[in-house]
Parts: C-alpha cells; structure tokens; sequence
C-alpha cells in the first residue's frame, strides 16, 4: 500500500563549480509516494527541472543498494540523513512527514571540495588507500577456503571493519573534518588478518601520516560512528592508535638497522 | 572531473619514503595521532595532580594546623635526603612541562581542525552523540587556565588576597588564606564554576584517553565512561565542598 506525502520544502546546496559562490535554493515538492527513495525523490525533482529547462541538482550515486559509498549529502545536519546505519540512496521517504522541510547540502571538508552542487571530490581517500590500504604479497589464484585457519572473532572483526564503503560520511559528520574512523577500518581490516601481518606496521605508520596531510584530527566525539552507514565501531580508532604507537618503534629499529 | 588535491610522489606503505630523520619524539609529535598521546600523557599526569590537590586539601575538616603542617610537609618532601623544596619543584616543574604540551598540542590541533573544513556547514548541525562536554573542550580548558592563574594570584602569591588584621600576606597560613578567599561571595562563586567546568573537562578527557592512547579492550571498555564520571565527580565533589564549607561556616 502507497501513500504520499505532500508539500515537502527541498532546500539544495546549488553551486556552479569548484570556485563559484553557493547559495541555497528552494524548491517544492507538491507529492512524493512513501516508497520513494531520496534520491528517487532528488530524481524526479531532476526530471521537472530538465523540463522546465532548469540545471538540474548534481549529486553523487551509483549502486543505490548501499554498497558502493559513492552517495553522500548532508540531510538535515545528518551525513546520510536521519535513517541509522543507512547511505543516503537506502533511505526512504516514509522516513520524512508531509509539510516537512529538508535541508541538503554537501560534505563540507577542505579535502573534499565540491565539485559541482552536491558532488563533492573524495579522491583524498584514494591516496590514503595508494598509502598503505592493501597487501603486496602475490596471492596466485584463488586458495582453498580456511586454508589458513582464522578465528572467527577475528574474521568476525576484520569484516566488520571491512565493510567500510569509503563514503565520507565519517568526516562530513566530524566536527574536526578528521578521517580516523576511514583511515582506521582500512588498516584494522588489514592489520587484524594474518595476511596482513607482513605489512603490519609500514603500513599504518604509511597511512596515519597520509590521512595528516589532509584532515583533521580526532577529539573522540563519536559523530563518526553514528553517521556510519556500516556503524563501524570507534574501536577500530583505538587499535589504529595503538599500531602507530608500535609501529613508530618497531620501524625506527628496522630503518636503523637498514642505515 | 577529476581533479587533482595535491601532486605528489609515489606513496606505498612498502616504497621507503625519503623522509627526513628527525629525533624520535619530535617525529611521533609531528602528526596528529602522536600529539594525541601527548596529550593523553600530559592529561593523566594532570588528572593525577588534581587529584590529590583535593585528597591533600581535605585536610582543611581537620582543622588550621593539619592543614598548615601538610603545606609544610610538601615543601620538605623527602627531606633531608633531598634538599627542601627540591622535590616540589621538581613536581612544579613536570606540572608546567605537562600544561605547556597539552596546550601546545591543543593549539596545533585545532588549528589542524580548523584548517580541515575552513567553509563550515552552511545549515544547522544535528548532532547525534557528540555531548556538551566532548563539543566544550576547549571553552572549559580556557576557563580552567583562567581560573588557575587566579588561584595561583589568590592563594600562592597573595595579590588577590585580602590581608589579615596584621595587614600582610602569609603564604604559610594557608587555613586562614583559604577562609579570608571565600569570605567573599564573588570568588567562592566563580571557584564553583571554574571546578564545574574542570569538571566536565575531565569528564570528556579522561574517557578520551583511553581511545588516543589506543586502550581498548571489550573486557573493560564499559568501564571507561564510568571511570570517567566517577572520576570527575570525585574531583569537584570534593574541591566545590571548601568554599561551600567556608560560607556556611563549617571551616572558618
């Protein structure tokens, strides 16, 4: 069973390109179906406007199913909206009420800078992944399962923390503009599997010092954690924290033995 | 449309980066994760002053002399095998060191924030968890500063003190410094705010110091906020009661 919702208030972040001024615009969506998706919603808003010859909202999106992190927007002060552990193109209309004003804008970091209205440039988090975020050894072709035996704790862990789609949300959610929720699932999902140990510590010393070049710095807020569509744990900062420690001594003796 | 951020060279965790050799700590201080430590560090060697600040001055319910006898007895920490007041100083000394790197680390750092989003959310935030302590930090640590360069005029050196009957400052009459201080309503209520405001400080920073410091463990971690509100409430529970005590007559 369908229901609508009606006079829904949009008020969009328009901005041209990269070096151009941004302004809100409003605009009014007389009817939307519950079952809409919001960025079914942004869509058929896009629709009117290309018909009445309008520029249309640029926003990012992909798979639509949750899984690619390529959507973002900040809805109502929320990174993904008000839906828990939920990307934007997950959540629906029913979760709004008719007569409601929505506010979106983009992510807002000095490493993410807007491409155009709502899209904004996450490659930042390419060169912390290029920094360290995978494993060099050759694999050969696909190994038998459970070949090397992993406690399922630790599998349990590691995939929790590789479900990290790399959406940004952590950062546009961080009153500091830090990455550490981002840069931290990518070393833990490594860093706690025995494939990973090789690289242990090269590469969290490798990344953490990356992600400074970019972003802020962590004050343990915990907005990150709530804004994440995967609910990635603030553990996972932790055991980051504690591998650079490690690895700031462990590597000062191999360089100097290296010297 | 894709743009370039920065232009730079080849990073791999693998690739050794030709980076320049610099002393140990000073590398560990120079990225936001190390200065983190520095100021977890620096913050539990405070909390730990704070602490028996209180404990030591509860010495105050047992009278003018205890209390005076305890000052005495800090100067004259292990006397004579060290020379008096060699061991205080030396205290007072890792205290400055310690307040000058967290502020150090606090200024960079948020100078670090600040640099990372320099165009703010244009619309109202939402926040979901963050609380009034984690978002206060610096105003509460501000005030703290200011607060202890008061108390520092007040009670160690006397410029904001009122003289007794004999018209001079003693710094070794501390019972008598204490109750003249308090006499005078303005100053007892600003002491209340500032240890409120400690209060809240700690509260945020001491469960923050197990996560900068990379303590995390499921056995404990339901601990850590508890530890952290019981910690803080210890702490101004105890300092708020002396000016509560001098007004309503209790010591004085």
């Amino acid at each position: 069973m369908s229901n609508h919702l009606n006079d829904i208030t949009l008020k969009i972040w328009r901005q041209a390109g990269p070096n151009e001024r941004g302004r809100f615009e409003t605009y009014l969506i007389d009817q939307i179906s519950d079952e809409a998706s919001f960025l079914e919603m942004l869509d058929i808003l896009n629709e009117r406007l290309i018909t009445e010859g309008r520029e249309p909202v640029t926003f990012d999106h992909d798979c639509r199913e949750g899984i690619c992190g390529t959507c973002s927007l900040m809805i109502n002060g929320q990174a993904h909206g008000p839906q828990k552990s939920t990307a934007t193109c997950q959540l629906h209309m029913r979760k709004f009420q008719s007569g409601d004003q929505i506010v979106i804008e983009p992510w807002r970091a000095s490493a993410f800078p807007i491409i155009k209205d709502l899209m904004v440039n996450r490659s930042a988090f390419d060169r912390i992944i290029e920094a360290g975020g995978f494993i060099t050894a050759p694999t050969g072709g696909a190994p038998d399962a459970n070949l090397i035996p992993i406690p399922k704790p630790v599998s349990d862990a590691a995939m929790d923390s590789a479900e990290c789609i790399g959406c940004g949300a952590c950062v546009a959610a961080c009153p500091n503009g830090a990455a550490n929720l981002f840069t931290a699932a990518k070393i833990s999902h490594l860093n706690l599997l025995p494939q990973g140990q090789a690289e242990r510590y090269s590469r969290v010393e490798a990344m953490v010092e990356t992600m400074d070049d970019y972003f802020g710095s962590c004050t343990n807020h915990g907005e990150c954690e709530a804004a994440c569509p995967k609910s990635i744990s603030i553990d996972v900062i932790a055991l980051m924290n504690k591998d650079y420690r490690k690895a700031k001594f462990k590597n000062r003796k191999t360089s100097a033995r290296a010297d | 449309m894709a743009q370039v951020l920065n232009s730079r060279g080849p990073v791999t965790g693998t690739a050794t980066r030709a980076k320049k050799r610099r002393p140990f700590l000073l590398d560990l201080y120079s990225t936001a994760v190390g200065k983190k430590y520095v100021m977890a560090i620096t913050g539990i060697g405070m909390m730990g002053f704070v602490l028996f600040h209180m404990i030591g001055n509860l010495k105050m319910y047992q009278g003018a002399d205890d209390l005076n006898k305890y000052a005495e007895f800090l100067k004259k920490l292990l006397y004579p095998l060290a020379p008096k007041e060699a061991v205080l100083w030396i205290l007072r000394g890792g205290l400055i060191t310690m307040l000058v790197l967290h502020l150090h680390a606090a200024l960079t750092l948020t100078r670090l924030n600040r640099h990372a989003r320099p165009v703010k959310y244009q619309s109202a935030r939402d926040y979901q968890v963050a609380s009034f302590a984690s978002r206060s930090m610096r105003l509460s640590g501000l005030v703290v500063i200011a607060f202890l360069v008061w108390h520092l005029l007040d009670l160690t050196f006397g410029a904001v003190n009122t003289v007794g009957a004999d018209g001079e400052f003693v710094r070794a009459e501390v019972y008598d410094n204490v109750v003249r201080s308090f006499d005078r309503p303005v100053v007892a209520v600003f002491y209340i705010i500032a240890n409120v405001l400690l209060g809240i400080h700690l509260f945020h920073g001491s469960w923050s110091i197990f996560q900068s410091l990379g303590w995390n463990n499921p056995r404990f971690n339901k601990w850590r906020r508890a530890f952290a509100g019981g910690f803080a409430t210890v702490v101004v529970v105890g300092n708020i009661s002396f000016p509560v005590a001098v007004m309503a007559g209790i010591v004085g």
